[in-house]
């Protein structure tokens, strides 16, 4: 049975089981590997991807779910927003072990999107749902402020 | 493609044959041992990006002036990639926006870790300090290497030329060559024997701030982790394992499984029972099909509580003494004040966010492993024993680990074992298979802290002075039956189980620290800082109960007890000064706590502030962290790894513990076994003493202190003392 929906501005049929999780359907049938696998019961984010633009749990995810719809992954972030969120990553040298950090920039993007200028309250309802091993979080926290700036400072 | 042989004069050299980037060209590199007399320098060439110099097992130069240096070491996060790279880079004078890293194959003779001896791995926060001198004359001969052949091109004498980023410059005559320029004389001159190396004045990358070589690849989606490997043909294989450590498989029924669409087969292992299919998502619904019945005959059947009686128990009875200074049970007897103490500590399951995997192709004359792979040579071993095959034919690609915290370093190889006998079973034909870990596999699968009891008594005289201190810890071994065993454990004693308490640094007249080993089937390994996971706290909360007891303020008691040991008062004092412990106690509902402790030869020391709501709801709003490590190569990186370490360290005494109920693992996922989140983080600050020493490690140190800082903060919040961990159990106590 297949789905069609669109996975990072391009419109995506596949032939797979529609029960499968969205996570497994992008990274062993479409094969873009920048969305990881963590715990499969949403409970840690690292597998976060945005459905129109909303961060979700890519393991809990039915494919057939997504049909008609954009799905974004980290290899098809393009926004300005999203820019802005890699470059204070990058800035701050956030990641260590590194394996969560595709999950905490698309939750991060996603709540810049909605939201400019967070509060720190903002940051851990926004931000909670994505564990870092590696306690990366007041890095995190502080590059989603840095963030916010240079998008306030570039608009 | 070019080809190009330097060849060697060598007779003893050793060819390694290296898949070179992404082309499909192959770029011979041959390495030497460091030992001997003077030799050619041995570089023989042929690659897509062209000639390369290779005058040692840790680094090549191409002519197109790029600068890899070999990692004998894991990158797990802890900086491993940036540390070493730093070293070469600073000794060659290279320019920094032209080194990558590369991970190095198993060898043992090459790369082994110098504190470990004749093994290769990653651990007990020793990259940095094994690599230290090895990895500058590295980068020094290299850049001497280079100098000579610009100077002999230019027939000028050799204390003429100078050398930045990358470029040596004759400024008599103007002159300048790239690194890259000068790799094909350099290839053909002498190693030399004897290299000055830099003063620390001289440090241009050391001790400043290079960002890391990682993190561009980690924040656009394109690190490859062994999750991410991809080979043709692959398969994925998942392991059904016994719920009840100790148990076997009595039988098993694949006719469900097997019909699962993408099921490729069905093999005991073992472990267990191995599902393998063409996808994850067919391998995972074929595991939930498998039916598996269990002899559950030798298999642990006790709860935590019944374990933790029975180290209760044995705290009372004669144990084997780790440190014996003065007669400590005397002095307690006969002393006018006592204070006694004893602290519980649960099992902690690593968790790392890459659950773990491990990717195999194994046939009949040869085994390709790709892993996170923390003790490459142990592994080769362990893996070559499982497949029937030498060391030798067994090679390691080590990938990036998505975290470990010591998981992916045991001495029984657990999970590449694994996945070697889900390929042996499969069929030995080439077929290359993920074996994939899931959460749940990853917190009922072992290979924990160990869970312990310690139990502590102190002797006060007159003045109130401590006299006696007595510690009995018990709990399971981490070395026992591996081959650490005969080279670690000294008279019984474990040093993983009394790191941190045996070595307790406090000027006491009378000590004595007991060990009492358990054995039981669950199994135990290192996590992130060892045995100052526990014995940290236990010295560190009790210390702070026998200050109170002392009628003492729990900073000036300690210190007052480390005038012998400077670097520890040093950093005690950094932390308790930039904390503003001398503004006295905080508001009521708040509190601060102090801890220190050395683990790995590096000292840190921090303070904790907390708030208790009526509730007595826990929130921990700062940590102030004093840390010396000698020379810190990458400062980022250090105060990187104490935030890191006070998390993980913080996420373990609040919420961590992996319990037993009859035999079976309580906590299956990140709901039931809770770790740090985001809105728990506390502000931390990190300060670096400044040093010339040679570097100590980094990775766990930060973890050790937070725990009893915390806990005597809330103490100091409200006048409760936690005996019991996590706190979310041991609070009401």
């Amino acid at each position: 049975m297949s789905t069609s929906f669109v996975l990072n501005g391009k419109r995506t049929t596949l032939d797979a089981d529609p029960k499968m999780p969205l996570l497994w359907a992008v990274r062993e049938v479409v094969g873009l590997p920048g969305t990881k696998f963590g715990c499969g019961m949403a409970l840690c984010g690292a597998c976060t991807v945005h459905l129109d633009g909303q961060a979700i749990r890519s393991c809990v995810t039915p494919l057939s779910s997504v049909a008609g719809r954009q799905v974004t992954t980290i290899e098809g972030l393009q926004s300005e927003t999203a820019k802005a969120v890699q470059s204070a990553w990058i800035e701050l040298q956030v990641p260590q072990c590194g394996y969560c950090q595709s999950g905490q920039i698309m939750s991060a993007t996603a709540l810049l999107e909605k939201n400019a200028a967070p509060t720190d309250a903002d940051i851990d309802a926004a931000m909670s749902g994505n564990i870092c091993r590696c306690a990366t979080y007041s890095r995190i926290r502080a590059a989603i402020h840095t963030a916010a700036h240079s998008i306030k400072a570039s608009a | 493609m070019t080809h190009e042989s330097l060849v060697s004069r060598q007779p003893a050299r050793r060819i390694f044959l290296k898949r070179a980037g992404a082309a499909t060209a192959i770029a011979l590199t041959i390495g030497f041992d460091w030992a001997g007399p003077a030799r050619r320098a041995i570089a023989a060439v042929a690659s897509s990006a062209g000639a390369v110099f290779a005058p040692n097992a840790f680094l090549r130069i191409g002519i197109d002036d790029s600068v890899t240096v070999i990692a004998k070491h894991l990158e797990m996060g802890q900086g491993a990639y940036t540390g070493i790279a730093t070293i070469v880079a600073e000794e060659l004078d290279a320019d920094w926006s032209r080194v990558r890293v590369e991970s190095a194959p198993a060898d043992a003779k090459r790369y082994a870790n110098l504190v470990f001896g004749t093994m290769q791995g990653t651990g007990g926060s020793s990259a940095m300090a094994n690599s230290w001198m090895q990895l500058r004359e590295a980068g020094s001969k290299a850049r001497a290497m280079l100098l000579t052949a610009a100077a002999n091109n230019w027939k000028v004498p050799l204390a003429q030329l100078t050398v930045e980023k990358g470029v040596v410059y004759h400024s008599g005559s103007k002159r300048q060559a790239t690194f890259g320029s000068l790799v094909r004389m350099a290839a053909s001159l002498p190693v030399p024997e004897n290299v000055t190396l830099k003063e620390p004045r001289d440090f241009k990358l050391i001790g400043r701030q290079a960002s890391r070589v990682d993190v561009a690849a980690k924040v656009d989606g394109t690190a490859i982790f062994t999750l991410d490997m991809v080979l043709p043909g692959m398969l994925v294989a998942l392991i059904k394992r016994p719920p009840r450590f100790g148990a076997t498989v009595k039988s098993f029924d694949a006719t469900a499984a097997s019909a699962i669409p993408g099921m490729v087969k069905v093999v005991q292992v073992p472990r267990g029972v191995a599902v393998i299919a063409k996808s994850f998502w067919a391998a995972k619904q074929g595991r939930e099909a498998l039916k598996v019945e269990w002899d559950d005959t030798d298999a642990e059947k006790r709860s935590s509580a019944a374990l933790m009686d029975e180290y209760r128990q044995l705290a009372e009875r004669p144990a084997l003494s780790a440190r014996k200074q003065g007669d400590a049970a005397q002095a307690i007897h006969s002393a006018s004040h006592r204070v006694s103490a004893s602290y519980e500590f649960p099992y902690l399951a690593h968790a790392p966010m890459e659950p773990l995997d491990a990717v195999v192709k194994l046939s009949a004359d040869g085994c390709e492993i790709w892993a996170g792979d923390q003790f490459q040579t142990v592994d080769q071993a362990n893996a070559a024993k499982t497949a029937g095959l030498d060391p030798q034919q067994v090679s390691i690609h080590t990938l990036f680990a998505g975290g470990s915290f010591g998981r992916r370093a045991n001495p029984g190889s657990d999970y590449i074992v694994e996945a070697v006998s889900v390929a042996k079973a499969y069929g030995v034909d080439g077929t290359p298979i993920k074996l994939q870990w899931t959460r749940e596999d990853d917190l009922h699968g072992g290979l924990y802290r160990p869970m312990y009891y310690h139990k502590l008594e102190a002797a006060l005289n007159d003045q109130n002075e401590l006299t006696a201190w007595r510690h009995v810890i018990v709990g399971q071994s981490i070395m026992a039956d591996t081959f650490f065993a005969p080279l670690m454990i000294k008279d019984g004693v474990d040093p993983t189980s009394v790191e941190g308490a045996a070595t307790i640094a406090y000027a006491i007249p009378n000590i004595a620290v007991d060990l009492s080993t358990t054995k039981n089937t669950v199994p135990v390994l290192w996590w992130r800082v060892v045995g100052s996971s526990h014995t940290t706290f236990a010295v560190e909360a009790f210390i702070d109960e026998v200050a109170h007891a002392a009628g003492a303020d729990p900073f000036a008691f300690r210190r007052n007890l480390l005038e012998h040991e400077p670097r520890m008062k040093a950093v005690l004092e950094l932390a308790a000064d930039k904390a503003g412990w001398s503004s006295g106690p905080l508001p009521k509902g708040r509190g601060r706590g102090i801890a220190v402790a050395e683990a790995f030869k590096t000292y840190v020391a921090q303070v904790a502030e907390v708030s208790v709501d009526e509730a007595g709801h826990v929130k921990v709003d700062r940590v102030v962290c004093a840390v010396d490590c000698g020379t810190p190569i990458n400062p980022d990186i250090v105060t990187a790894q104490m935030e890191g370490g006070i998390g993980f360290g913080l996420g373990a005494v609040q919420h961590g513990a992996i319990t037993l109920k009859d035999g079976r693992i309580e906590q299956d996922n990140f709901n039931n076994y809770r770790v740090l989140r985001m809105n728990e983080m506390p502000k931390v600050e990190v300060y670096i003493v400044p040093s010339t020493l040679p570097p100590t490690g980094v990775g766990e140190p930060g973890v050790a202190p937070v725990g009893p800082a915390v806990a005597n903060a809330i103490f100091a919040a409200t006048g409760k003392r936690i005996h019991v961990l996590p706190f979310s159990k041991g609070a009401a106590a």
